[in-house]
């Protein structure tokens, strides 16, 4: 695909990377000529400097042949000119990042007449992540799929947990919940487990279900860890408005540490269900002042990554919480995954996940079936979203009747409104839409997954 | 400094230059030549070398940077000139290695000067071999390396920075390997349209092939010993306008093929490289009038030599040696103008000396109106200073370079100053021809050894813009 990321700053950087990685044309354009002149150096990208608001800096990257332009500035307003041009010269789709949220009202309106197929907004983003996170403290990760009707939650088998030892096959008896193991990451590898699987201590199993039943699943396996009812969070900035936000709904009791006085007192107008304690919680006589060692979950969300890993390290040795460190700019990833800091967030490469789960389908929708595509499991996996054509193989056979390919399953059937979590009598029929979980990449036809060998 | 991904990409380049020597070994089969047999052993050495090298640093780690990229664009041209050479050694045609070496390098860099008093005297197969050269070496081995193999290693942009011409270089399209295929699309395109008119207008094939390599790598070897002297005037008027049109930017092309016709006529430099063009033409045209029997032969020469000139071919239909002196300077000054920045031709480039101009007259400003804020514009776009410095800093080295050959080559070669001075200039500047006793009718066997050496640096110089070679030279490089 051509795409045109304009403004690389942190998010447009992580975009420019994988795109540029996954072969497509690339081009950028930013104002700063360092930036581009790195990023140019860097990836297989062509670079132009400029003001990506201006139609000749638009041409000069290629918009009038280009399939996507992705606005990423600074600034909302600029975002939408460039996305405005863009759709008039080059007439292609746009995403646009809109950051305010005093926009966020009439964004509806704004997408529907300027065109966008899609606006992302980098705090809520992350900050949906870890409400997710917190709803289900038990899980390390969950991610939505058809329309936010199915999960996938991640969970790791901790010493002494009761699935370890015990065979797939007899997992629905022990449980007896709708939900379905579909991949499991056992070190490093990707499996994607049959009847005869063994669990392992220290396996991550990710399980497909519907939010309701993800719960009751969560009881069932015993790694429930209770409902967390307080939430400590640490710095006051957009994310974790969101963030307080969400969990004042949701009737979660949460605290937010931040420095700035005039912040605080804007927090604490816009938020009245939250507690605002002005302080600095490098200090940590205020961190226990205000019970770090009794929260259900501390969220380390300040600008400065080094100070959220020291935090999280510091709360985790002296408290049970479920940790959520926010990490924005350093990239060491190997070192961080070793520190057990809980759920690493991470804003900008939310935003291009999303941003890469919509280039992804866009592409795959050239001449194959796919409707939509996500990397899961640290892109080790992938979940495809099939509609069921007529004269398909698949329809009409019971699951297990199938000879389906030994590294991919049939993870979810979507008929209608109603979500089958589906077992081996379940039969596939046309119209329905379904979700097949692989760790092989490249699939676009529906009939590739049966094995034909 | 990663020595691996160098090795690498030299082993890559052999093999590539393996593959080259393919061509004047078909044609030793076509014209039953027994020189033949030397091109298929100096084939067989460099994938004897090449392959295993390449193989061997397959499996090491081969990222590489600016400095990896630079210094192995620079040691590669070296050894292809060193592999290219063995040829004419091998067969006796040039007895001299170092004379072989001085042709071969000419030829890579699109020079066209040549040690040889009789051109026609060689092999077919070894003419055409030399007039190849000028092909790979006119758009570039690296960037035809990145067109065919795009994943050579990481960082492939400072690979096609260090060996395309020109201030900067900027990528027509998003993927790098896409803009090399378009290059040598259009290039491919331009040499094929030229052999096909040669052939209509009655040059023979074989000549008409070498022909269209000297013009469109604007090298200048001629197969015969009067070089384009003795073809009808049709023909000379064909390899004129097609010497021009090499020393257009590629970019040009591109934007027309793109169908942007606007932008492509607004192109700056293409416009003041045709405008010099011109009036060089007028005002020699007028000069040496007296000596031809009528005006349209005066502008027929004249047009065939300032374009051979600018575009720095080195092509010659006449002794402009016995033009008088008004036209010999215009000549030597356009030798250092050269042809526009990413073209196949080399001398000091439109743009840069356009920027040069801009850049003194901003400065000049700048004592009138002290405070006065300004920037400088090529094609409707700032130049930024990072750009505008580079240039100054080439303009600089590029005299310094320049110097140092002219008193290396006057301590051994004794010859009158025009002669000293027109060589390096006709080699530095990758043109070939010069004045004196390096004239058109001349060649530089009269040189020493040492003096020919010092000479294939400055083609090197000239054809990789100075910048890898000092890099590769730099000990720094080297350190860590």
């Amino acid at each position: 695909m051509r795409i045109v990321i304009a403004g690389c700053g942190k998010i447009g950087s992580v975009l420019v990377e994988q795109l540029s990685k996954e072969d497509h044309d690339v081009s950028i354009i930013d104002t700063n000529k360092e930036v581009v002149d790195k990023l140019s150096n860097q990836y297989d990208v062509m670079g132009v400097i400029g003001n990506a608001a201006v139609m000749k800096t638009q041409k000069d990257a290629g918009i009038e042949d280009a399939d996507l332009l992705i606005a990423m500035t600074g600034s909302d307003e600029l975002n939408l000119i460039c996305c405005l041009i863009a759709k008039k010269v080059g007439n292609c789709n746009t995403i646009a990042r809109i950051q305010n949220t005093d926009y966020a009202e009439g964004l509806d309106a704004i997408k529907k007449e300027l065109g966008l197929s899609m606006t992302i907004n980098p705090e809520k983003a992350a900050a949906e992540e870890i409400v997710r996170v917190i709803r289900f403290p038990s899980a390390m990760q969950v991610e939505t799929f058809a329309k936010t009707k199915v999960e996938i939650v991640k969970v790791r088998l901790e010493e002494g947990h009761k699935l370890i030892g015990l065979k797939l096959v007899d997992l629905p008896s022990k449980i007896n919940v709708e939900a379905l193991v579909c991949a499991v990451e056992r070190g490093e590898e990707a499996i994607i487990p049959k009847g005869d699987f063994v669990f392992q201590q220290d396996d991550v199993v990710s399980i497909v279900a519907s939010p309701k039943k993800a719960r009751v699943l969560f009881k069932k396996l015993g790694i429930l860890k209770g409902r967390i009812r307080n939430v400590m969070i640490v710095g006051g900035g957009g994310i974790s408005f969101y963030v307080a936000k969400a969990l004042n709904i949701m009737g979660i009791a949460n605290t937010i540490i931040e420095k700035n006085p005039e912040r605080c007192r804007k927090l604490c107008e816009e938020l009245p269900g939250s507690n605002i304690i002005e302080g600095d919680a490098v200090d940590q006589s205020v961190l226990y002042e205000e019970g770090v060692d009794k929260v259900g979950a501390f969220v380390a969300m300040t600008n400065i990554d080094e100070g959220n890993i020291l935090m999280s390290l510091y709360v985790k040795k002296h408290s049970h919480a479920k940790l959520i460190t926010k990490i924005h700019r350093i990239r060491y990833n190997e070192i961080l995954n070793n520190m057990d800091l809980g759920t690493i967030v991470c804003p900008k490469n939310i935003v291009s996940d999303n941003i890469l789960s919509y280039v992804r389908a866009r592409q795959n929708s050239f001449g194959s079936n796919v409707e939509t595509l996500y990397k899961i499991l640290d892109g080790k996996a992938e979940a495809l979203e099939f509609i069921v054509r007529s004269g398909s193989k698949v329809v009409g056979i019971p699951l297990q009747k199938l000879n389906i390919r030994k590294d991919m399953i049939v993870a979810c059937i979507q008929r209608g409104r109603k979500v089958i979590i589906p077992r081996g009598q379940d039969v596939i029929n046309e119209g329905d839409s379904i979700i097949i979980v692989t760790t092989k990449s490249g699939i676009n036809e529906l009939d590739n997954i049966l094995d034909t060998e | 400094m990663n020595i691996y991904a160098i090795l690498y990409i030299i082993g890559l380049v052999l093999n590539f230059e393996g593959a080259f020597l393919l061509l004047p070994c078909i044609t030793a089969a076509v014209f039953r030549e027994t020189q033949g047999f030397a091109y298929l052993v100096t084939m067989a050495i460099c994938f004897v070398i090449g392959l295993p090298m390449m193989i061997l640093a397959d499996k090491k780690k081969k990222e590489f940077y600016s400095k990896e990229g630079f210094s192995a664009v620079a040691i590669c041209w070296f050894i292809i000139g060193i592999f290219g050479a063995l040829p004419f050694w091998f067969t006796h045609e040039i007895p001299n290695y170092v004379d072989a070496l001085f042709e071969t390098f000419s030829g890579l860099t699109t020079t066209g000067a040549s040690i040889l008093n009789d051109v026609e005297a060689l092999s077919k197969c070894s003419l055409l071999w030399r007039s190849f050269t000028h092909w790979i070496g006119g758009m570039g081995v690296f960037v035809f390396v990145l067109a065919v193999f795009p994943k050579t290693a990481g960082n492939n942009i400072h690979l096609m920075r260090a060996e395309s011409p020109g201030p900067q270089v900027n990528k027509l399209v998003p993927h790098l390997r896409d803009t090399a295929l378009i290059l040598y699309m259009i290039y491919t395109f331009l040499t094929i349209f030229e052999i096909i008119l040669l052939i209509i207008f009655g040059m023979p094939i074989y000549d008409s092939i070498c022909t269209s390599f000297g013009t469109a790598g604007t090298g200048g070897f001629g197969i015969k010993n009067d070089s384009l002297g003795g073809y009808s005037v049709q023909l000379q008027a064909i390899v004129t306008v097609f010497m021009v049109l090499f020393g257009v930017n590629f970019s040009f092309y591109y934007l027309i093929v793109a169908k942007k016709l606007r932008d492509a006529l607004r192109m700056e430099e293409v416009r003041i490289y045709l405008a010099i063009i011109i009036v060089s033409v007028a005002a020699i045209s007028i000069n040496i009038a007296h000596m031809f029997s009528n005006i349209f032969e005066a502008i027929h020469h004249s047009f065939f030599q300032v374009a051979s000139i600018i575009t720095t071919t080195g092509f010659s239909t006449c002794d402009f040696d016995t033009w008088p002196i008004f036209s010999k300077t215009i000549l030597v000054l356009l030798m250092f103008v050269g042809a526009c920045a990413g073209s196949t031709g080399g001398g000091i480039k439109v743009s840069r000396i356009v920027v040069g101009i801009k850049v003194s007259i901003k400065a000049v400003k700048s004592y009138v109106h002290p405070r006065s804020v300004t920037s400088v514009r090529l094609d409707g776009r700032v130049i930024n200073d990072d750009t505008e410095r580079m240039i100054s800093v080439y303009t600089v080295i590029y005299a310094l370079i320049f110097m140092v050959s002219m008193i290396l080559i006057s301590f051994f070669d004794n010859f009158d100053f025009t002669t000293n001075f027109t060589a390096i200039a006709a080699t530095f500047n990758n043109i070939g021809p010069g004045l004196e006793k390096v004239g058109p009718t001349c060649n530089f066997s009269i040189f020493t050894d040492f003096s020919k050496v010092v000479m294939m640096f400055d083609m090197l110089f000239g054809r990789l813009e100075i910048f890898p070679i000092l890099v590769m030279l730099s000990p720094r490089t080297w350190r860590c």
